[in-house]
């Protein structure tokens, strides 16, 4: 039988365009990062099944399963239907698999659930703004970190949230014993000093890290009530012009983040390049055409932000300018 | 005189006692542990029952009120000399048989110790007990081999929580003319104590020299971060250090403070011209564990540690003091076949 496969049809089903003829990989989409041990068994079984028994595990927390024949692809969206259950992704109809694949998977370090320095629970974050964006067809990035540690990267996406504590200290219960200065030193930004034997904390130095509450003996130091973020903007990789995500936003609450986000949908929608390959274009390649205003604008329509939070009226990106030169001699 | 009374009626007791004393408990602070949405439960003034947290073991001990974190003694100017001011109406404090073990250790350091420390005994003179029954061992518990899991005197009243009632002994008659006023029905109560504990220790009898040179405490210099978290959560560690604050904005005036210290922490054993007696942790563990389980015991006749279990509890590098005193029974029997306790 002639083989007649719409190959944008299968990458927006979240297969992928493989380089062996007759093959393709199916793309298990895990949001949060944190997914339950039977759907795990169950996508070891699919890949037994119809891939070749290999599971290629994702930079983004998803997982692959390559060496699938073509064909095969009805039968392992039928396959993988109890996985996206489990793992509460949006979907359009059932046993059809995923509805789409241009906003990627959203990642999250274990945070507060296992880490002692997560600020918040980075998974359950995650999944909430997965519920928000997806499916979708625009080609965005976003990621959860627990702290100023960044173990989840998140620079390098279009969106990164860091959590931060806001340190509370309570002088009757300070001994002077510095351990929170020796840490922060270390461990941090060195943002604390001891003052006629009580601690003195420069706010615009501390990132929130909460290295003082872990190492607080007595509870004078304690995390703030509120959960804090940091919103990191338009990082990437890719071929022209990589580069880190820069400060945005500091102390910004959830609700700001979820608006912002929905926001910059809106914007990129409105200003992508009509012609862009594949209909993909990093939002930041955007911006640098609207002009950092523009985008603003956009994103922060009808955000009520808290009081404490600070924000960056202009970012100015760095980076390696592939497109520039190359030339290391 | 025991009672039986039902929860509102415990309340009306609770809220009517609140106004004639400081109620010193230990309550539950939501978030306020060292982690993300991790509870600690300490001590803090209370003015209902609810507010006290009766079922789970508090992390810190009732200490911090006799013996403050940070207390401002006196405020000094050029030829002038003020004490700071000291809140003295009376106070009830909760706590469990253990504790109540502990603030006889108190008292013996601070008030029998050769001379009575004034602003130890100025406030522990205000300082009346509630005792809350234990109708289970915790982890981490040792009391039993402590000899301190009963309590049969000493406090006002005992709590024990049945479910919608509550047992209590009651000691003192204007106490219990509150319970009469709340239709309690007058019945023996005995506060529930444990009898039993999973953890068991073995504290040796006598402690040769050469212990000080075993190699059991090269352990505990290579695990122990000497936080001294360990002494902070301690109902019976007592010691302090000064601050002699002078004003930034006027270097005549200033104040001097007690705060609390700990043996394990660095500079505890610092002197003039750059000495430090204990370098190593494992140096100061076996001074910290020593003074619990024998040296108190040389000067008090009876050992320091309660076995409440809290450093266990608080210790993140899982160092067991109730192991570290099985550890040295072992050392003991080595070095000398001794018997022990």
């Amino acid at each position: 039988m002639a083989r007649d496969i719409n190959t944008k049809k299968l990458k927006k089903n979240a297969f992928r365009y493989s380089k062996v003829r007759g093959e393709t990989a199916s793309r298990i989409r895990i949001p949060g990062g944190v997914i339950n041990a039977k759907s795990m068994a169950k996508i070891a079984e699919v890949a037994e099944t119809y891939g070749n028994g290999t599971i290629f595990v994702t930079n983004r927390q998803g997982v692959e399963l390559p060496g699938i024949a073509l064909e095969d692809m009805p039968a392992v969206n039928k396959a993988i239907q109890s996985i996206i259950d489990d793992s509460g992704v949006n979907q359009e109809e059932r046993d059809k698999g995923y509805p789409a694949s241009g906003t990627r998977n959203v990642v999250a370090c274990p945070g507060s659930r296992l880490c002692p320095f997560g600020c918040y629970d980075t998974t359950e974050f995650a999944r909430k703004m997965d519920k928000m964006i997806f499916p979708n067809n625009l080609h965005v990035k976003i990621a959860f970190t627990g702290c100023s540690n960044d173990c989840g990267k998140v620079r390098m996406d279009d969106f990164g949230i860091i959590g931060m504590t806001e340190p509370q200290y309570d002088p009757n219960r300070c001994v002077g014993c510095e351990q929170c200065i020796k840490y922060c030193n270390i461990r941090s930004v060195g943002a604390l000093s001891l003052v006629n034997g009580k601690v003195v904390r420069d706010t615009d130095l501390c990132i929130g890290c909460g290295v003082c509450v872990a190492y607080c003996p007595t509870r004078a130091w304690t995390r703030s009530k509120e959960h804090y973020f940091r919103l990191v903007l338009l990082g990437r990789t890719g071929k022209k012009n990589p580069r880190l995500a820069e400060d945005f936003i500091k102390w910004a609450d959830e609700q700001s983040i979820m608006d912002i986000v929905k926001n910059a949908y809106a914007y990129v929608e409105e200003y992508i390049d009509p012609n862009a390959y594949e209909g993909k274009e990093h939002i930041g390649y955007i911006v640098d055409r609207t002009g950092f205003d523009e985008f603003f604008k956009w994103i922060m329509k009808d955000v009520k932000l808290n009081d404490k939070a600070e924000v960056a009226h202009r970012i100015y990106w760095g980076g390696k300018h592939y497109d520039r030169s190359n030339n290391l001699k | 005189m025991g009672y039986v009374i039902s929860r509102t009626g415990f309340e009306s007791v609770i809220e009517k006692l609140g106004q004639q004393y400081r109620l010193y408990a230990p309550v539950r602070k939501v978030g306020e542990g060292r982690y993300t949405d991790v509870d600690v439960v300490r001590y803090d003034f209370v003015t209902k029952f609810d507010e006290i947290e009766l079922e789970a073991k508090s992390d810190y001990a009732f200490k911090e009120l006799l013996t403050p974190l940070s207390q401002t003694l006196f405020f000094f100017t050029e030829n002038e000399v003020k004490e700071a001011d000291f809140d003295d109406r009376d106070v009830i404090i909760f706590l469990r048989s253990c504790d109540m073990h502990a603030v006889k250790r108190l008292d013996a350091i601070y008030l029998e110790n050769k001379f009575a420390d004034p602003f130890y005994e100025r406030i522990r003179k205000r300082v009346k007990f509630a005792l809350i029954g234990c109708a289970h061992s915790y982890e981490d518990c040792f009391c039993v081999d402590m000899g301190t899991n009963r309590t049969t005197e000493g406090y006002l009243f005992s709590i024990d929580v049945a479910g919608d009632e509550i047992k209590s002994d009651v000691a003192c008659p204007d106490v219990a003319a509150l319970f009469e006023a709340a239709d309690a029905k007058a019945e023996e109560v005995v506060p529930a104590y444990v009898t039993e504990n999973e953890v068991r220790v073995t504290v040796p009898e006598k402690v040769p020299n050469e212990i000080y040179k075993h190699g059991m405490w090269d352990e505990y210099t290579a695990r122990c971060i000497n936080c001294g978290r360990c002494n902070f959560v301690c109902p019976t560690c007592t010691c302090y250090t000064m601050q002699d604050v002078f004003y930034t904005d006027n270097g005549k005036v200033g104040e001097r403070r007690r705060v609390g210290a700990s043996c394990m922490v660095d500079g505890y054993t610092n002197v003039a011209g750059g000495g430090q007696y204990r370098r190593t942790n494992g140096e100061r563990m076996r001074f910290k564990v020593l003074h619990k389980v024998y040296d108190f015991r040389k000067r008090f006749g009876y050992d320091m540690c309660v076995g409440c279990g809290r450093c266990d509890m608080v210790c993140p590098e899982y160092i067991s003091f109730a192991n570290c005193i099985n550890k040295l029974n072992d050392a003991v029997n080595e070095l000398e076949g001794g018997a022990s306790k």
